[in-house]
């Protein structure tokens, strides 16, 4: 292959992968990382959990300063990409550098969703990256009055990261349930459960009104004439993919940047990889979906850096999710929205699976809940019935006793 | 010294799976292969020290509940990220129907 090198924006877990893989797959050309934060690459899933429960925070670094130097990965951070010269292949920073590519892949990631009612109070705080998670980190004190605004997966692992710190907990949710994006009711419900037992008031079906600063706080009106005082509030709406750098390139977005199967864009020398991307899923006929998570980032930036590489491989994995709150894990695996039909299997000490099935008795998607890592081997093995789009029958997913792996060798 | 401790009875363990065993205050995982082996390896994951009992073996993998970390649960060999650091393997031996392990000396 010719070789000006490759380059990739953004350093987050799908372009680190990618700079990685590369290496791994015996790419010996230049490999240039770029990273907007001032930070070494790191895993940002502990942020709304393990980091904001530990006294001192912390940071888990994907890989050490070493191995990227073993590696040969040359990291650019605090940087941004301002242009790409498609035709001249080359990507402008906003330090004046330019850097030429022979194959370019985007993992610009994406932001959180800003709340248009809280944009004046200047205290309201977001969760994306290391630094906002110690800025929330510093409002957790014991005794402090948290107002979560969105009863999602960040807002809800926040909420009970404040509640573990001693802080007075509100979760405002403007759905009649927690979590109605990804999560099936039964699970949401145990969830709810969860957060009241321990204390945090949640507020579903509220719609804010206004959002006041009075002296070192907040009052969050609601609809319903009632208003919530808090010392700090954390706003988890949801997340914006980043397409802009794309979109001024002239590149194909659609819910994300534009990619095949093979997660190249409409620039076959441009590729993208995780939260920045929309992608088809050959599991569900091609549905075109973008995804912002862990383990899709890490398959996602794989598998674009052996396409960079001229291999011509389709995407293949399954959709994966995990959520920590309380002593409780939840997995789900699959889209779950792909279900007309669900199956439950009971797994002992309150822990359940629910198994998603389409109009066909195929298997689409798997789901559970449980204390620490109860369902995550029924989970696992519920991905690999997917893959192999099996339709097994009903009374052995509920049937505890029967193995899943026996129903994967059928 | 070597030091060789009962971890469990061979029927306590399925054929391609894993149960955990607590010693002393160290924690490990116990192996059946498909070919019905057993094998012995330090009990958490190095990547977030999540116990492997609870994740899958498929052949000779074993792969981490939480974010699918595997290791080849024989030689303790990493597979691939998330995690880069090889897990700790102890000799095991099966007498009488117990599943026996020696763990003298390191790390658990």
């Amino acid at each position: 292959m010719a070789d000006a090198g490759m380059v990739i924006v953004g350093a987050g877990e799908a372009g680190t992968r990618a700079a990685f893989a590369l290496r791994e797959e015996g790419y010996k050309g230049p490999v240039n990382l770029i990273g907007a934060e001032r930070h070494l690459p790191y895993e940002r899933p502990p942020l709304s959990k393990e980091a904001m429960a530990l006294a001192g925070g912390g940071m888990k670094a994907i890989a050490d300063a070493e191995r990227f130097e073993q590696a040969g990965i040359r990291l650019i951070l605090s940087a941004a990409a301002i242009s790409i010269d498609r035709a001249a292949r080359k990507v402008k920073l906003e330090s004046g550098a330019s850097l030429a590519y022979d194959r370019l892949l985007l993992a610009t990631g994406a932001r959180p969703r800003r709340l248009a009612i809280a944009e004046n109070s200047r205290r309201c705080v977001y969760l994306r990256t290391h630094d906002d998670a110690e800025a929330i980190r510093s409002h957790l004190r014991p005794g402090a009055r948290i107002a979560v605004i969105g009863g999602g997966f960040i807002g809800l692992e926040l909420a009970a990261a404040a509640r573990m710190r001693g802080c007075a907990v509100t979760v405002i949710e403007a759905e009649k349930r927690l979590l109605t994006r990804a999560v099936p009711a039964e699970i949401a419900a145990v969830l709810h459960e969860a957060h009241a037992k321990s204390g945090v008031d949640i507020r579903c079906g509220a719609a804010i009104t206004a959002i006041g600063g009075h002296g070192d706080g907040f009052s969050i009106a609601l609809a319903d004439g009632t208003s919530i005082d808090a010392d700090a509030c954390i706003i988890g709406i949801g997340a914006i993919p980043n397409t802009e750098f794309a979109e001024r390139a002239g590149l194909a977005v659609e819910n994300g940047v534009r990619v095949d199967a093979r997660m190249a864009t409409s620039d076959p020398h441009i590729f993208a990889a995780g939260d920045c991307c929309s992608f088809p899923l050959g599991v569900y006929a091609g549905r075109r979906v973008r995804l912002e998570a862990w383990r899709n980032a890490q398959d996602q930036g794989n598998l674009a850096a052996r396409n960079m590489l001229g291999r011509q491989e389709d995407f293949a994995a399954i959709p994966w999710f995990w959520s920590d709150q309380f002593d409780l894990s939840i997995q789900i695996a699959g889209l779950v929205d792909e279900g007309v039909e669900t199956v439950r299997r009971e797994i002992g000490e309150g822990a359940f699976i629910l198994f998603h099935l389409a109009a066909d008795g195929r298997l689409v998607a798997a789901s559970g809940i449980g204390q620490g890592n109860a369902v995550a081997r029924d989970i696992r093995l519920a991905e690999m019935l997917i893959a192999k789009k099996a339709r097994p029958p009903r009374d052995k997913l509920a049937a505890a006793e029967t193995k899943l792996k026996t129903l994967l060798a059928a | 010294m070597p030091e060789w401790i009962v971890a469990c009875a061979v029927d306590d363990v399925d054929e391609e799976d894993v149960i955990r065993f607590d010693h002393d205050g160290r924690t490990f995982a116990i192996y059946r292969s498909p070919d019905d082996e057993f094998f012995a390896t330090h009990g958490l994951c190095t990547h977030e020290k999540v116990h492997l009992a609870d994740g899958l073996v498929m052949d000779d993998i074993i792969e981490c509940p939480k974010h699918n970390g595997r290791f080849n649960y024989k030689t303790g060999a990493a597979r691939g990220a998330p995690v880069c650091v090889n897990l700790q393997t102890y000799p095991v031996k099966v007498e009488a129907g117990k599943v026996m392990i020696e763990i003298g000396g390191r790390d658990g």
